[in-house]
């Protein structure tokens, strides 16, 4: 820190933390959500140097759309063990009723109800007015455009064209009875950013990220684990071992590894550096069509 | 993400530790729609490959719809993000892009140009360290082009890139970069930027965007990204004074009680005597923790964890100060408004205000003017539409700790807030301290003052003397009359006349004036007598330099010419009428001064809303309905010659 200058990671944590500490004392039922990922990992790290000593003080919430990874699960239920967290996990009830699946009912219809609509349940459930994401602006180009602090309407919709003005740091904290506000203190966050904040701090992360041998199928051209015995099998699919990561993590049959040797944070940085492929390139859902993660955003997808 | 020769030759962990310790630079892009702005960002990231293969892939996909650039990949199209603005072929709101390099990591905010979203300037602005300003080489400085440079100026970007593209399309010119570097220059001279360098580019073809290329050898300069990696910013901030608003108590059990926010500016450091506005109570401090642990000091952009030695009472919305160096309180503030909503703003409404972790009431006491952010010119109105500028006091609930925008970004800033629908509907920021009742007091005593001043007489130079040396008799020529009654016309034809003739002369009107010397006032009444005083005096100095003045302005009250006459006090002071009817001078409103005020956006215009008082003293009246500007510019000069003042 000489010459009063910070670095730019730090000036990203320090960010991050004054929006944090504003969304803390203006709101009345904040909530962080917790996908269980490596940004959703740098968020808590953030919430925890934001208002330490004290522990965290809202609730974190996990939309469980019972088809993470299991390792993610375990993972989750280890950190939420170790930083003693007040947790809750919420998934669609009617959605487990109905069986919604990624395979009978295509990824669309199964996001909007295992993940769009679960998430509305459980913040109407709540009642929180604010609640954290942990959304990158480099992710993707409607994301791009959201302000830090997003407003939705009583039926969480986003509408990207009457966006409030963001200027400075002076973030608008009001809302409405039934309105609500998504901040993404991430925002200026990129993936590379992410992984050195996790080399910094020496972080774990889910072991998914690291390249393993793992039983996978090819599929539309990506590599799909065959985490349990609930992935049907197409005629000719033979599960193989491969040495493959993930470098983002969702439900695992919408999520594709690739094939990789890095199983360590330097060798992911390393390879991140020298790869030309963007991170969501292993995501189904966005490349539905053009502009899908808007539409799906204006719904009240994170 | 440029930089593999770097990382082979480091080695991955020398990599990071380096990677880690890089700067941040955040800049902003404005232009217009068609000025390439899009495809400069694109160029940006594809040229510094922070593009991905898939990504690039998507573009291709993309510019096969809905491109403009035949077969080429249009880069605009990796930038613009929604799907409505992608079929209308622009960009209508601000997204922000990111990209690094070895050096830096910058963050572009990519705002649009056109002019019903200057809030999206505004926000974009606001955050950032450095504007580049997009000239379209073929059109040159466009009124758009003074309306960005204004807007980044006045949410106090310091530094400026001046991005003259699409040389390509003028033949890779240097006589039409230098033409237009003149004419941004000679625009510039009236903005507060400290730096402003100018590049000159084609995004499309990839020439000085990122590599030099090789169209332009006249040009020595370094390409844009060389410049942003290097530009210095870091003297920007202000380490001077400190401010720490508390954003949180945080009070883990009884044994801790510590105070969280950011450091806004200044140093702090541990055993420091602080003071806590408003209170004013004092401490010391005791400990600073920070995200990486305690240290014995902090400074701007730090958000830190305050510990104080005293059990004193500290909450939410309090600053703390160093006790000789603290703001001052006031629940009355001037300030620069940008504002946003479709209800517009008027004086008497109330709004929220929240300025640092502050949330107050806040009334509209005043609107004083709005500008005319094309021309800079300064317009006396009833409201501020959505996306007009303008200056009003506030009167806010509760004290502020509120510094001068210009000395301070973070406490001299402030958004207005509906109170019904919760909509952010303006961002202010804040003028000076003093309001200019205060000022306009201060003013008058310090005229008081002015008597007890002996004039030192020892050495000076005499007006005869100096009036000898030019070899001519200095005069001042005062013109009234309505608006648009031809004083200004006449006042420029007769500095002409005189110049062309050997003489010394200087035209003083309004707008001279208020752009520079009289800037700090508005169109009410003291404001107005005030412009009037300093024209006055300035032309007295000039007669004592042995230079005449004339000075064009609408000077509407007898007792106030008479004042003119006083200060200036020389036999040689003159009083010119411009005497034309109130329809006529409406007729010529090509401005649509009169126009606005009969539509009521616009107050106090001479003629219509206030008055003007015909003068029975004029040592001169000219018709300039009936007799031509030369006739009248030829009895001027007549008047003169019977007077003795004309060789």
């Amino acid at each position: 820190m000489s010459n009063y200058a910070l670095s730019h990671l730090q000036q990203l944590e320090q960010e991050s933390i004054h929006v944090m500490r504003e969304v803390q004392a203006e709101f009345a039922r904040p909530v962080m959500l917790y996908s269980i990922g490596k940004d959703s990992g740098v968020m808590l790290r953030l919430a925890q140097k934001a208002f330490a000593p004290a522990r965290i003080p809202f609730k974190v919430l996990h939309i469980d759309t019972t088809w993470k990874f299991r390792e993610m699960i375990a993972f989750r239920d280890r950190i939420v063990r170790e930083l003693d967290l007040d947790f809750e996990a919420w998934t669609n009830p009617d959605g487990v009723r109905d069986g919604i699946n990624p395979f009978d009912h295509g990824t669309q219809r199964y996001t909007h109800v295992m993940k769009t609509e679960a998430l509305k349940q459980a913040l109407d459930r709540g009642q929180y007015d604010a609640a954290f994401g942990g959304a990158r602006r480099d992710e993707e180009k409607s994301r791009a455009k959201e302000r830090v602090f997003s407003f939705r309407d009583r039926f969480h919709q986003w509408d990207p064209k009457h966006q409030r003005p963001e200027l400075w740091n002076l973030f608008n904290c009001r809302v409405a009875k039934g309105e609500s506000i998504r901040v993404f203190p991430l925002s200026n966050w990129t993936e590379l950013d992410v992984w050195l904040y996790i080399h910094r701090e020496q972080l774990p992360v889910v072991p998914l990220y690291f390249a393993k041998e793992r039983p996978v199928v090819r599929r539309n051209g990506a590599w799909i684990m065959v985490d349990d015995d609930r992935l049907p099998l197409l005629p000719g699919e033979q599960p193989q071992r491969r040495m493959v990561r993930f470098r983002t993590l969702g439900c695992y049959p919408l999520t594709g590894a690739v094939e990789s040797t890095a199983d360590t944070v330097p060798k992911i940085v390393e390879e991140m550096l020298r790869s030309r492929d963007s991170e969501r390139q292993g995501r189904v859902i966005d490349n539905d069509e053009l502009g899908s993660m808007e539409d799906k955003k204006r719904e009240g997808y994170f | 993400m440029s930089g593999h020769r770097q990382l082979d030759e480091l080695g991955i962990d020398a990599y990071l530790q380096r990677y880690g310790q890089r700067e941040m630079l955040r800049l902003l892009t404005c232009g217009s729609v068609d000025d390439g702005k899009s495809t400069l960002i694109g160029r940006l990231l594809h040229d510094s490959q922070a593009v991905s293969d898939d990504v690039l892939a998507a573009t291709r996909q993309a510019s096969e719809r809905f491109g403009t650039t035949g077969d080429d990949v249009d880069l605009a199209l990796l930038v613009d993000g929604l799907q409505a603005e992608r079929e209308q072929g622009i960009t209508i709101d601000v997204a922000y892009r990111y990209f690094a390099t070895d050096r830096r990591k910058f963050v572009v905010a990519d705002t649009p140009g056109h002019v019903q979203y200057t809030r999206n300037m505004a926000t974009g602005a606001s955050n950032c360290d450095l504007a580049v300003i997009l000239i379209d080489a073929r059109h040159g400085v466009l009124e758009q082009t003074h309306r960005h440079s204004f807007l980044c100026s006045l949410l106090g970007i310091q530094h400026f890139v001046v991005a003259i593209n699409k040389m390509d399309l003028v033949g890779w010119s240097e006589d039409r970069f230098e033409a237009i570097r003149a004419a941004y220059s000679q625009f510039a001279a009236r903005l507060q930027v400290r730096d402003i360098h100018f590049i000159p580019m084609s995004a499309t073809k990839g020439e000085n965007v990122v590599h030099r290329g090789a169209s332009m050898p006249w040009f020595q300069g370094s390409p844009l990204l060389d410049h942003l990696e290097t530009v210095h910013v870091a003297g920007d901030r202000n380490l001077v004074d400190l401010r720490f608003p508390v954003q949180l108590v945080v009070r883990p059990d009884a044994d801790f009680r510590g105070y969280a926010g950011t450091v806004a500016s200044g140093v702090v450091r541990v055993g420091d005597r602080i003071a806590v506005l408003p209170a004013g109570t004092q401490s010391r401090v005791a400990s600073i923790g920070t995200p990486d642990g305690d240290v014995p000091e902090a400074f701007a952009g730090m958000a830190v964890t305050l510990t104080l030695q005293d059990a004193i009472d500290v909450s939410r919305g309090d600053m703390v100060v160093a006790p000789n160096n603290a703001p001052p309180l006031t629940n009355t503030i001037e300030a620069m408004v940008v504002w946003f909503a479709d209800a517009p703003l008027r004086a008497g409404a109330n709004y929220l205000l929240k300025h640092t972790t502050v949330q107050t009431a806040a009334k509209v006491t005043d609107l004083r003017y709005r500008v005319d952010v094309g021309t800079l010119h300064r317009q006396s109105a009833p409201a501020l539409a959505m996306n007009e500028i303008g200056r009003v006091r506030l009167e806010c609930a509760r004290p502020l700790a509120a510094d001068a925008y210009g000395k301070n970004r973070q406490t001299g800033a402030f958004i207005l807030i509906d109170r019904i629908g919760n909509a952010t509907v303006g961002a202010g920021m804040i003028v000076e301290r003093k309001t200019v009742d205060e000022a306009a007091h201060r003013r008058g005593a310090s005229a008081d003052a002015g008597s007890n001043v002996r004039r030192a007489t020892r050495g000076r130079i005499t007006p005869a003397a100096r009036r000898q040396r030019l070899g001519q008799e200095p005069f001042v020529l005062w013109i009234t009359g309505l608006p648009r009654a031809g004083k200004s016309s006449l006042a420029h034809g007769l500095e002409q006349w005189l110049f062309d003739h050997d003489y010394h002369a200087l035209a003083l009107d309004g707008e001279l004036l208020r752009l520079g010397l009289n800037r700090d006032l508005g169109f009410g009444g003291a404001d107005r007598w005030e412009n009037q005083r300093r024209a006055a005096e300035l032309a007295r100095m000039n007669l004592d330099f042995g230079i005449s003045s004339i000075v064009a302005l609408v000077s509407p009250l007898a007792f106030e010419r008479r004042r003119a006459r006083e200060i200036v006090g020389s036999p040689h002071f003159f009083q010119v009428w411009c005497n034309a009817p109130l329809e006529v001078c409406e007729a010529r409103d090509e401005h649509g001064l009169f126009a606005a005020a009969r539509r009521g956006e616009i107050q106090g215009v001479t003629g219509l809303d206030a008055p003007y008082e015909r003068p029975d003293d004029a040592d001169l009246v000219l018709d300039t309905v009936a007799d031509s500007a030369a006739a009248n510019l030829q009895k001027v000069i007549d008047f003169l010659h019977q007077r003795g003042l004309l060789r």
